[in-house]
């Protein structure tokens, strides 16, 4: 990633820019020829930080299906070093396919998407040298052993031969595979399947690992592992991460910041602590077939109102003092839970959907 | 390199197919020594037995049906979506689909050289020149697996693969003169059989075993080198168009 460039302008004076991804250090001089061999004399030495837009920008990004479909539709944001993003969302909202597009598997329709500073539709290679990506269904092959699908990869991604059997090692001791590593993958747990691929996506030091719902369709032990897993691995290599998920315990827990996608666009961006604030209230939920709504609007303290099926959802400003007002006017209650906003509440406030766990799982592990 | 870590990988997996390995080669077997020996005890063709006249034709045979279907593995490739996996890393799209070729070759390699160590228990009489004779082989089968990669790349189920690939395979092997002299043939079939390129890698065996040409080696060069590069040029644009 460091670049060296020589301008000359004429015979004798020249420029010389050594360019990482943080600074760039420009040394200006003359040029003298001594025998054979040309000599710079500095005569003036110039650094300058490159300001950073982020590890990840994305302008304007749009995937079109036949005219019609927006899957992907002008969405923005970008992402810094070491934080860990996530794309909240319903099936068919867009995160698979903007991860996809991220992931030079698609090409945008328009806009630009930037990793790195190369843009992914004109510079692929470039791209995918600097990315990892694990994806939703399971993409190792089960006739080699874990082993092995280490090893293809560092060839495929061009590891230094001194170093391959070192990051292959470390790899699986991340994912506690070392024990089973000459195993078939054929042969692995779901959650060892897991661990794996995220220890592959990072065999090659990326700058961005892409986390396409990373622990779907997982038991509760497992997540807990992975999250902690995926928490250590920022702090210890210092990448980025965007992560997709429709599991809000799991976008509350690991995420930095937070960007809700509902048909194609975002609808929120902002820290999780943030988007609940926003809400601007706790929340009480009653499940009750006729509630008296007039009665509740004209309360001064209700900030929000929301009904779905036999669901009521009040949002309430210091909720707690006011619980006992509210069910005395709103009517008879079957149940009634009183809490400070979840995740859940603010899907269902940006997108007024009613948000099934149990309907999103997808393929199993 | 890329592309040796991928054709091992081809191999590893071949090898650990066990059962793939050992059916393959019956097929041509059957043909050979029960179609050879019953045919071949009624008829010669010109002055060669007719089990030795489609000994080469065999070996094409079983080049064409296991190259073909070894276009099979990128349909599970895709469903086990280890195809996103080499999709996404910085290796180049011919790179990719050369892996799988030299992946096919190496199965179809194998199984020739199976059965050609076989034969002589049989005492077909043939002749070999290594070097010339694995060369056609090599053309024929990187073109042939560059086929049935092609047709895989467009299926989504295996049942869909062996389908269209049924269509390809018997008239690329029936229209090759594997079975039959080309001499004499009404004018439809010989345009059909002097289109099909695996016609001229049987001639070219078949002139290198027994002696005997109908288009000359180095017309048969011609052609076959130029199916297998074609071929792979179309296979690597088509591994580029391929929906996830």
């Amino acid at each position: 990633m460091n670049d060296l460039h020589v301008y000359s302008f004429n015979n004798s004076r020249a420029i010389i820019r050594f360019e990482n991804r943080d600074r760039c250090l420009s040394v200006r001089g003359r040029i003298r020829l001594s025998g054979l061999a040309p000599k710079l004399i500095p005569v003036s030495v110039e650094e300058e930080v490159v300001p950073q837009q982020g590890v990840v920008v994305i302008e304007n990004l749009s995937k079109i299906y036949n005219r019609d479909v927006r899957a992907v539709d002008g969405i923005s944001f970008a992402i810094s070093e070491g934080e860990i993003f996530g794309l909240l969302g319903p099936n068919g909202a867009g995160k698979t396919t903007t991860l996809h597009i991220l992931a030079t598997l698609l090409k945008p329709t328009a806009g630009t998407a930037k990793i790195d500073g190369y843009e992914v539709g004109r510079q692929p290679s470039k791209v995918r040298k600097r990315i990892g990506i694990v994806f939703q269904e399971p993409s190792s092959d089960e006739l080699l052993t874990g082993y092995e699908n280490l090893k293809l990869h560092a060839f495929m991604y061009g590891v230094p031969s001194e170093i391959r059997k070192d990051r292959i090692d470390e790899a699986l001791n991340l994912a506690d595979l070392t024990g089973r590593k000459d195993d078939l993958v054929k042969h692995y747990s779901g959650g060892m399947r897991r661990r794996l691929e995220i220890a592959r996506g990072l065999l090659h030091r990326p700058r961005v690992l892409f986390l396409d719902e990373p622990t779907l369709g997982l038991d509760p032990q497992t997540r807990e592992h992975i999250w902690d897993y995926i928490e250590r691995l920022v702090v210890e290599l210092k990448i980025s991460v965007i992560l997709t998920t429709h599991y809000m315990d799991e976008a509350d827990r690991l995420c930095d910041r937070i960007a809700i996608i509902d048909h194609g666009k975002i609808v929120a961006l902002d820290t999780p602590e943030n988007l609940k604030r926003a809400l601007g209230g706790d929340v009480i939920r009653l499940q009750m077939s006729s509630p008296n709504l007039s009665a509740v609007d004209v309360l001064p303290y209700i900030r929000k109102v929301d009904v779905h099926d036999r669901l009521v959802s009040l949002t309430v400003l210091d909720a707690s003092s006011h619980i006992q007002e509210i069910l005395a006017v709103i009517g008879k209650v079957d149940t009634v839970e009183l809490r400070p906003p979840s995740l859940s509440d603010v899907f269902l406030h940006y997108t007024g959907r009613e948000y099934r766990e149990q309907e999103m799982v997808k393929k199993e592990w | 390199m890329g592309l040796y870590a991928l054709w091992e990988r081809e191999f590893k997996v071949y090898l650990r197919e066990h059962s793939r390995i050992i059916s393959s080669a019956i097929s041509p077997i059957l043909w050979l020594f029960v179609f050879g020996t019953g045919m071949g005890s009624e008829f010669n063709v010109g002055n060669i037995n007719y089990q030795a006249y489609i000994f080469p034709g065999i070996i094409a045979m079983t080049m064409i049906f296991s190259s073909v279907f070894y276009g099979a593995s990128i349909v599970w490739d895709k469903r086990l979506d280890f195809l996103k996996e080499v999709l996404v890393a910085p290796i180049s799209r011919a790179t990719a689909f050369m892996g799988k070729v030299l992946g096919g070759a190496t199965d179809g390699i194998i199984q020739a050289t199976i059965i050609i160590i076989l034969s002589p228990i049989f005492g077909i009489p043939f002749g070999l020149d290594f070097f010339l004779v694995y060369l056609f082989l090599f053309m024929l089968v990187v073109g042939l697996t560059s086929i049935g990669l092609i047709i895989g790349s467009f299926m989504e189920s295996p049942e869909g693969f062996g389908l269209i690939s049924g269509f390809v395979t018997f008239p690329l092997f029936f229209f090759s003169g594997a079975l039959f002299p080309l001499s004499n043939l009404p004018a439809w079939l010989s345009a059909v059989t002097l289109a099909n390129p695996v016609t001229y890698g049987v001639d070219a065996l078949r002139g290198l075993m027994l002696g005997v040409y109908r288009f000359g080696l180095f017309a048969d060069l011609l052609v076959l080198g130029s199916f297998a590069l074609v071929l792979v040029y179309c296979g690597t644009l088509a591994i580029r168009r391929m929906r996830l």
